[in-house]
């Protein structure tokens, strides 16, 4: 039954009160936290994180670790992401966009702006005449001996 | 007048009350004044003194409609190109860049004759929730803080003139280029005071923008939201902010974080003034393939609102651990209110709600791996001196020019996406994404019209309580109730409610559907005229010589 000021008037104001508490233990939102507890003993364990697994991936992402708590982080990472397991997903296709059902905009691949070489390139720290500047390519990243354990 | 809405502000120009020559001086005085803030991390006043000029003549007699948005002082996230002005992330990465190119949404706001004042505060690369993570130090939370009231005038000139100058003195590598302009003093001068800590965050990762709005520096500002970004420092700033539908606004020239999800914010301190800024920057962009190509209907807002009939839903799941009393409570007053004026309230399901923080980091972690490539230091970028090899370069360059969170961010990326683990995180997390997604749509095609939820679990933290923990931590306790919305596209706004017990803003959200957002910000406007919220003035500032 909804409540409204009318009704009230009509019981008299001495159930004021009573209607009052009436009504807010009729609110929509939750008195209690809703999430479900997640037992982590039913959660996939983080593999161990080994020197080869570090080296690679610093390799993948040309960036060094350098430190253990580069290497904690990534464990907690990985521990808060096995938390998905918990949800079923069977026969649930990925999804890669939110605009995945409409048809959108492709331009012609023409060029409509040019002429740009001078702005482009004022933002590279070296170049030479209208060439970027980079050192010799095709060797792979010095290995480190002190990484991680 | 810094305390006017928008709206009002373009009223006063259109009458001749004030001119915009008058309102970009005012606005420079402040955003000096409050350079212990540290909103802008580059100020161009004298962009701004151009384009106010330009503005003005606009209103004279005989020269048309003025632009939209003429002589209104604005400020933009500095991770929105801006053409020939430093736009930097808030990291040493970007530290030498000016753009050769505007955003689109840079564009349209100085098409529609808008004055930039200055580029805004950010977590590096728009990864955090509080504005602390930058290479200019956090951004301050105007409210309930104590102003030390310097005169910073004198100053500002100073830096006009020289306008040069290295952030980071000891290493010469960020400083070695001319797009180091616009520089604003050093970090001592700007953060005054050192003793005092117990000030409050600006909420993030776009704080500066937020707080340059609520505090009278300009009327709007440009965000980004890819989790929360807007919403969240919005609501600790008891500003209004708008996350649109997914490719509703172009984000040409957004320097991405999350593709799938990005999408520009805007700051205001009304809903009037959010429709305003709205109208004119939407719309299909040919520079951005995932803006959609329908036509956009400007949105007007009438004063007199009714909610009769409407039917809003309160999501239980929203309920998380850790929410505040207070939030509940304003939550809960809200939901009463609508009833009481004839809405329909009941309480709905989105049961994956609790794993979308987890979701999200997956797929944020494995974009961001994915977006980080770009950064070579051999086009643009901080480049060091490492000529080894090609890789050693990338590599030296890439570890000095990120921060802890970002590397961690690309560490974990790039585990997830491992030939081996790409199933099972990067794939698992798309599909709960489908679920999240799913769980808006279900609620939707039940009748709801829109969703009422809290926007962060509590009024904006202490600094040196919130720097307690690590970012990844924060992240996922900040951003619980805004990032499902952009793992599903749906738009969403935040709006001011009431003061908590601490005499800090609490804000709630309002979501839609898909390219709902007329709708979504009537009802906004409804709640912002039911609450009166009392909005952080500053003018008492203006009498301090």
């Amino acid at each position: 039954m909804r409540l409204t000021l009318k009704t009230l008037k009509k019981f008299g104001v001495i159930y004021y009160t009573r209607v009052v508490r009436c009504y807010s233990s009729q609110s929509k939102v939750p008195d209690k936290p809703t999430w479900i507890p997640i037992n982590p003993l039913q959660l996939p364990e983080v593999p161990p994180l080994d020197k080869e697994l570090i080296n690679h991936l610093e390799r993948l992402s040309l960036v060094e670790f350098n430190n253990v708590a580069g290497v904690e982080r990534l464990a907690k990472a990985i521990e808060s992401a096995n938390q998905l397991y918990m949800v079923n997903t069977d026969g649930v296709e990925p999804l890669d966009s939110v605009l995945e059902d409409r048809n959108l905009y492709l331009r012609d691949d023409i060029v409509c702006e040019g002429n740009c070489r001078d702005d482009i390139m004022s933002n590279a720290v070296k170049t030479v005449e209208e060439y970027f500047v980079a050192p010799p390519g095709n060797i792979p990243l010095k290995k480190k001996d002190d990484g991680p354990a | 007048m810094l305390s006017l809405t928008l709206k009002s502000a373009l009223s006063q120009l259109r009458e001749g009350k004030t001119s915009a020559k008058e309102l970009c001086e005012k606005c420079i005085e402040r955003a000096a004044k409050l350079r212990e803030l540290n909103a802008l991390v580059t100020e161009t006043f004298q962009i701004a003194r151009s384009q106010a000029e330009h503005a003005a003549a606009g209103y004279s007699v005989g020269s048309g409609e003025p632009g939209p948005l003429a002589g209104i002082p604005v400020a933009v996230k500095d991770n929105f190109c801006t053409k020939g002005v430093r736009t930097s992330c808030a990291s040493h990465m970007l530290q030498n860049y000016a753009p050769p190119y505007n955003a689109t949404m840079v564009q349209k706001m100085a098409d529609g004759g808008a004055v930039l004042i200055g580029k805004t505060n950010l977590d590096e690369y728009g990864m955090g929730s509080a504005s602390v993570e930058s290479i200019y130090g956090a951004t301050r939370n105007p409210w309930k803080y104590r102003f030390s009231h310097r005169n910073n005038v004198e100053f500002e000139n100073q830096v006009e003139q020289s306008n040069n100058g290295p952030d980071n003195e000891n290493n010469d590598l960020y400083t070695s280029h001319p797009a180091m302009r616009g520089y604003k003093g050093s970090l001592s001068e700007r953060m005054g005071d050192k003793n005092y800590t117990d000030w409050h965050v600006a909420g993030g990762s776009s704080g500066g923008s937020a707080v340059a709005v609520a505090s009278g520096i300009c009327f709007g500002a440009l965000g980004s939201d890819t989790g929360g970004s807007t919403r969240n420092p919005a609501s600790y700033c008891g500003i209004v902010g708008l996350k649109s539908t997914y490719g509703l606004l172009s984000r040409h020239g957004l320097i991405p974080l999350v593709n799938s999800m990005d999408v520009p914010g805007i700051f205001s301190r009304s809903v009037d003034d959010a429709a305003i800024l709205l109208n004119c920057l939407a719309g299909h962009d040919v520079f951005d393939s995932t803006t959609v190509p329908d036509e956009y209907n400007p949105i007007h807002l009438p004063d007199d609102i009714s909610v009769k009939g409407l039917h809003i839903g309160i999501p239980k799941e929203y309920h998380a651990p850790g929410t505040s009393a207070d939030v509940i409570d304003a939550w809960r007053k809200m939901a009463d209110m609508f009833d009481n004026a004839g809405a329909k309230v009941s309480q709905v399901s989105l049961p994956h709600t609790q794993y979308s923080i987890l979701c999200y980091s997956v797929l944020c972690c494995c974009e961001v791996a994915s977006n980080m490539a770009r950064y070579d230091g051999i086009e643009f970028g901080l480049r060091t001196n490492d000529m080894a090899s090609t890789e050693q370069l990338y590599a030296d360059s890439r570890h000095k020019g990120f921060n802890d969170v970002v590397r961690g961010r690309i560490f974990a990326g790039n585990y997830f996406l491992l030939r081996k683990n790409y199933e099972r995180y990067f794939l698992k997390a798309q599909r709960v994404r489908r679920l999240i997604s799913d769980d808006f749509r279900t609620v939707f095609n039940n009748g709801v019209d829109l969703l009422l939820t809290p926007t962060t679990l509590s009024d904006a933290p202490r600094h040196d309580w919130y720097v307690q923990e690590d970012n990844r931590t924060r992240s996922v306790q900040q951003d619980v109730y805004t990032q499902p919305i952009n793992l599903a596209g749906v738009p969403a706004v935040t709006v001011p409610i009431c003061l908590s017990c601490n005499g800090l803003p609490i804000g709630l959200q309002l979501i839609g559907q898909h390219f709902g957002e007329k709708q979504m910000l009537l009802a906004a406007k409804w709640m912002e005229q039911q609450c009166c919220f009392p909005s952080l003035n500053l003018d008492f500032l203006d009498q301090i010589p």
